[in-house]
């Protein structure tokens, strides 16, 4: 008897998000003819991409109860780095040689660069016990300045087809970043859900102390995160750049807070320990949404950032009154 | 009692229950115009209670107070200030980045005509208030420049700052030295001359021929016995504070342990601040295969932080040689603690033991996951086994496994911490209060836990502040008092007095 109510709530909180992202495509479809179309579907799931990757990041740093305010930045340099590299290759004056990449080496060089400033921004964190806020908000004026060094302030452009494929080329009727966003989501589901170090990421947003006291190695649990946060950001920074066929020295301006925007819309807690990778999912796909379909609408962007705004002022009000509900 | 002081405050037939605890069962107490009433007891024994009730922290629920005559009741703090009464904490209750004058004045700051505050006024007042204090320190000097025993001066300064009449100091010479020891001791005396009543609660009985007049001693939340000091003994009223009935049987047979498991030589813990002091000192001790030692200490004796030593938790400030299996080992990290063999389960449950976000099954596997893995990812039958069998084996009280560990009671908590620990097969577990505020069943199942895995060959060191259960409990008993080891003590020669002897700090007035 007294059960019921209780699952049904629980229920629905944990489906809140499905529910509003429901609410707004039909919404959509019902003001705006093109909306509701396949091309505009696979049209929102590109957009989205990018945001995606940054936010399956961001959702782990957030889930240990931490946050990133780089990976914007590290998305930026990462894809100046793999396209420079593909361009020009690196010269090493001393030695009179110039080292060519391929393809590959250059993906590569890419996400090692994204991998390493992750790495340091963890190293940081645990290190000299800084708040994350302050150490990755360091990181972000370290990596938008390296990206101006790198690029001299210059697109990188020309970077050829094969590259501009990871971008823009479609594979079995899907267009490649939307199954690069999805292998990464699979990926991370099954990483956040059936593995140890899942367990050990919510183990130590919910409670780091109690982790620790459990035996847990805390440290390396967060330099873990952080440096999969950078690499995811530099995987974002790939597609930006092979979708765009140039890296720009200002890609990915503010999109650290569209990500964090995502991961807090899909209902993982800013505080640590509680939230999903498919939470995340629903985040994104409701701001691609919003974005799209206001698009579609003629609504001024000026009006879609308010509206933006206040999606995730909603968002984390609902959340708060539902975990106040779950702690008595 | 000495008739001829003037009544100033009388609390009659005061009780407070908190869930699951009757903190105070019908108490009352007299305080006296320019006497010191000291309050005794061991911990846990409701002085703090009926202290915080007086000075408006919480409310009574049967029972009257009287101040100068008139019966009060008060909301909050603020409202027994203003009637003049003040209460120093043990933890001292100031802001440390804020100036002497802006901590004295701190909510009642004197305003000046434009509305702003008049620093002019409040440090003038100040300075006439620490120089009744005899404290040589600018009312502009931020607080944490002073040392402790000052910032418990300014505290005083404060209390008198509201013209208080009751001055209620939990343990205040606790945490300060010597010398500021005698300063305290000075002011209290001339606070007395000008008619202040004090409420003194200590566990430094020595300190009291020096100050006190009369003694109150409380036990299990009962008021013990109240008289002047004159007529009381030290060894009385040891008596008065421990003398009671045992709750709890012992069951275990008389064994003989031969294989020490755990042995600690030259264990010192430095002040995390004043590198200078120490929290522990010369601490050797040994625990042998499936033996129980108890250790007993009152508050601030270092119990907590020797089971946080031995567990890996302050690598930089402690030092100590660590043997197990007579093998030296160095215990850095709880990580290498555990990989050694030990096992905590820490005094606050909810901050230190669990993942309350998480499940009952995710908090009893976290301890050992790496043993439940396949293929590199976790081993969910194998898993789902281990938490049936916990829930079974300890009678946990859950709907279901997957149940959030924050709505289960403290007792079935507690098994859960238990049993994440016993999968890991741990040789020494170290139990920091197991049955602190967890109700009399669960206390009973974790009583026969404890025999049932001592008799397994498991060896348990216990942390209590309950005398009962020490005494039942353990096999040997270590007894600390101020950091140090003060006895260790054969059960079969175990008493409650010679116990608490040995944790009473001997003061130097002794």
């Amino acid at each position: 008897m007294n059960f019921m109510p209780k699952l049904n709530r629980e229920l629905l909180a944990k489906s809140q998000s499905l529910i509003a992202l429901l609410i707004m495509v039909i919404a959509m479809s019902m003001l705006s003819d093109t909306f509701l179309t396949p091309d505009n579907g696979w049209n929102i799931l590109r957009q989205i991409s990018v945001n995606l990757c940054l936010s399956i990041g961001m959702t782990l740093i957030i889930l240990s109860g931490g946050i990133d305010l780089s990976v914007g930045a590290i998305l930026a340099l990462a894809g100046a780095v793999a396209a420079g590299v593909l361009r020009n290759g690196i010269a090493l004056p001393w030695l009179d040689t110039l080292i060519q990449f391929t393809l590959a080496g250059a993906i590569v060089a890419g996400v090692l660069v994204g991998l390493a400033l992750g790495w340091f921004n963890g190293f940081v964190i645990t290190r000299f016990r800084l708040p994350p806020f302050v150490a990755t908000l360091g990181m972000f004026s370290i990596a938008r300045g390296l990206t101006m060094l790198w690029t001299g302030g210059f697109p990188i452009t020309g970077l050829g087809a094969s590259f501009g494929y990871i971008g823009t080329g479609v594979m079995l009727g899907v267009p490649m970043p939307v199954w690069i966003g999805a292998a990464l989501v699979a990926i991370f589901v099954v990483l956040t859900l059936k593995t140890r170090f899942g367990r050990y990421l919510y183990a130590v947003g919910g409670n780091e102390r109690a982790a620790r006291l459990t035996g847990l190695k805390v440290d390396n649990i967060k330099i873990w995160v952080y440096t999969l946060g950078g690499g995811l950001a530099a995987v974002a920074g790939l597609l930006v750049t092979a979708r765009l066929d140039s890296a720009q020295p200002n890609a990915g301006l503010g999109y650290e807070l569209d990500s964090i925007a995502a991961v807090v819309i899909g209902g993982t807690s800013l505080s640590g320990g509680r939230g999903s990778i498919m939470g995340t999912v629903l985040g994104c796909l409701i701001i691609g949404v919003l974005n799209n379909g206001l698009f579609l609408l003629n609504v001024s962007p000026f009006w879609q950032q308010v509206i933006k705004g206040l999606v995730i002022l909603a968002a984390v009000a609902i959340d708060k009154l539902n975990s106040k509900e779950n702690q008595d | 009692m000495s008739g001829d002081a003037e009544v100033l405050l009388e609390a009659s037939n005061v009780s407070k229950s908190f869930p699951g605890v009757r903190a105070l069962d019908k108490v009352s107490l007299t305080l006296r115009r320019g006497r010191l009433t000291a309050l005794l007891g061991e911990n846990g024994a409701g002085k703090s209670t009926l202290m915080n009730i007086i000075s408006g922290v919480f409310k009574q629920d049967e029972g009257e107070i009287k101040l100068a005559g008139e019966t009060v009741s008060f909301n909050n703090t603020r409202e027994a200030q203003a009637a003049g009464i003040a209460m120093i904490y043990q933890e001292l209750n100031l802001v440390s980045n804020l100036s002497v004058a802006e901590n004295i004045f701190l909510g009642r700051e004197p305003l000046n005509p434009l509305g702003f505050i008049d620093r002019k006024k409040m440090h003038c007042e100040t300075e006439k208030l620490l120089q009744i204090l005899d404290l040589d320190v600018s009312p502009a000097t931020p607080l944490n420049h002073l040392r402790v025993g000052q910032q418990q001066v300014v505290e005083i300064a404060k209390a008198l700052s509201c013209d208080a009449r009751v001055l209620i100091m939990d343990e205040p010479t606790s945490a300060i030295t010597e010398h500021e020891i005698d300063v305290l001791f000075g002011i209290i005396d001339k606070l007395k001359a000008q008619g202040v009543a004090i409420a003194y609660i200590t566990h430094k009985l020595e300190e009291l021929t020096r100050i006190g007049d009369d003694a109150v001693v409380m036990r299990d939340g009962k008021l013990i016995g109240a008289a002047p000091l004159k007529d009381l003994s030290r060894d009385e009223i040891i008596t008065m504070m421990v003398g009671r009935e045992m709750a709890i049987t012992r069951k275990r047979s008389d064994k003989v342990f031969q294989r020490s498991i755990l042995s600690v030589a030259n264990l010192a813990l430095r002040h995390h601040q004043r590198n200078e002091e120490f929290v522990l000192k010369d601490i050797d001790m040994n625990v042998q295969q499936g033996e129980v030692l108890g250790i007993f200490g009152l508050m601030g004796a270092g119990r907590t932080e020797l089971l946080e030593c031995l567990f890996g938790l302050h690598p930089k400030l402690c030092s100590a040689q660590y043997k197990i299996d007579g093998k030296l080992v160095a215990i850095r990290s709880p990580a290498k603690a555990i990989e050694n063999g030990l096992a905590l389960a820490p005094e606050d449950r909810k901050k230190e033991g669990l993942v309350l976000g998480m499940s009952v099954s995710d908090n009893t596997s976290l301890a050992c996951l790496s043993k439940y893995q396949r293929f590199g990812f976790i081993d969910r039958p194998a898993e789902a086994k281990l938490v049936n069998e916990t829930i079974a084996r300890f009678k946990v009280k859950t709907p279901s496994p997957r149940q959030q560990i924050r709505n289960l009671s403290g007792g079935n908590q507690q098994k859960v911490i238990l049993g994440k620990w016993l999968a890991t097969k741990p040789r020494v577990l170290l139990l920091d209060e197991p049955t602190r505020g967890i109700d009399i069943n669960a206390k009973a199942e974790i009583y026969a836990l404890i025999q049932e895995l001592g008799e397994a060959g498991l060896s348990v060191i216990l942390v209590s502040s309950e005398l009962p259960e020490i005494l039942a409990m353990s096999d040997r008993i270590m007894v600390m008092c101020e950091g140090r080891k003060t006895a260790e003590i054969a059960r079969a020669d175990a008493n409650e007095e010679n116990i608490m002897k040995a944790a009473l700090p001997q003061g130097v007035t002794h």
